[in-house]
């Protein structure tokens, strides 16, 4: 019992661990795209409680409250709305798959390798404490250029989706819609 | 307690997930899962040398990390814009077809 207590952490992280990739392994190689995306709530939930397991618990919960709540039910209405009616399969749903798994394993290694040898300096994390009030402060005071700037950007993504993404009048003349 | 590297790995692995769909899928939202795979796993490296790295700046990873959940939202939101327009053109979000503009 007592080793339980003790690793405690690295037993919690490795069960969320193994939820995202697994997961993550839905994502790359499920059939159909709908499964892809409910495998990626999970992902995206894997990673919330990763976050949380590093002390982040604001970026937990903006994790899920944007990415699995809001990005990810996007996707879904993405894939509704071009979901092809006459039902025409796409031709060979994957492309070049094993050059491309053979590249992944190769480069996988490489990376793995790369962090196994990397040293960084031993620190030991403290107590989690809370993180609202530190990011809020950085929001305001170091980081206030790009949090105005990401606001901009968030009402010019806004419109600009709303622009692209209207539905064109019948007649399809070359010149005439922006 | 599960040290850096583990999460560095699991950051790394997610990493080349999203890069393994974005090579290989041809559906339009097939390809923006896999950016958003890709994005996710550098905010896993963000957040945990945030809390890993040393105390003198440690909240900043997260705040960069919040900024990276952000523009997601907004390209995310614009990329599906475009692959609308693009059905509504094409009738399928099939990548492969949509090469008008190339030579």
């Amino acid at each position: 019992m007592e080793w339980v207590a003790e690793n405690l952490h690295r037993l919690i992280f490795y069960v969320l661990a193994a939820m995202t990739l697994s997961s993550g392994m839905v994502v790359v190689f499920a059939r159909r795209i709908v499964y892809a995306a409910f495998a990626l709530f999970f992902t995206f939930l894997g990673l919330a409680g990763l976050y949380a397991s590093l002390g982040a618990d604001f970026l937990a919960i903006t994790q899920i409250a944007i990415y699995a709540g809001g990005i990810l039910v996007l996707l879904l209405f993405g894939v509704m709305f071009t979901q092809n009616i006459s039902m025409q399969p796409f031709r060979a749903e994957v492309m070049q798959f094993w050059p491309s798994l053979v590249v992944m394993i190769l480069g996988g290694v490489g990376l793995i390798t790369l962090i196994k040898m990397a040293r960084f300096p031993e620190v030991v994390p403290g107590d989690p404490q809370d993180t609202i009030a530190p990011i809020g402060e950085s929001l305001l005071t170091t980081y206030l250029l790009p949090f105005e700037l990401a606001s901009v950007l968030l009402v010019i993504a806004l419109i600009g989706a709303v622009i692209v993404a209207r539905a064109r009048p019948k007649e399809e003349k070359h010149g005439d819609t922006p | 307690m599960a040290t850096l590297h583990e999460y560095l790995v699991v950051a790394a692995i997610l990493f080349l997930f999203g890069l393994f769909i974005m090579i290989t899928r041809r559906h339009g939202v097939w390809i923006l899962m896999g950016v958003e795979l890709i994005l996710n796993g550098a905010n896993l490296n963000l957040v945990a040398f945030s809390r890993y790295g040393g105390s003198k700046f440690a909240i900043d990873g997260q705040v960069f990390a919040l900024f990276v959940i952000l523009v997601a939202a907004a390209e995310a939101a614009v990329a599906l814009a475009i692959f609308l327009s693009i059905y509504y053109r094409y009738v399928k979000i099939d990548l492969d077809e949509v090469d008008t503009l190339q030579g």
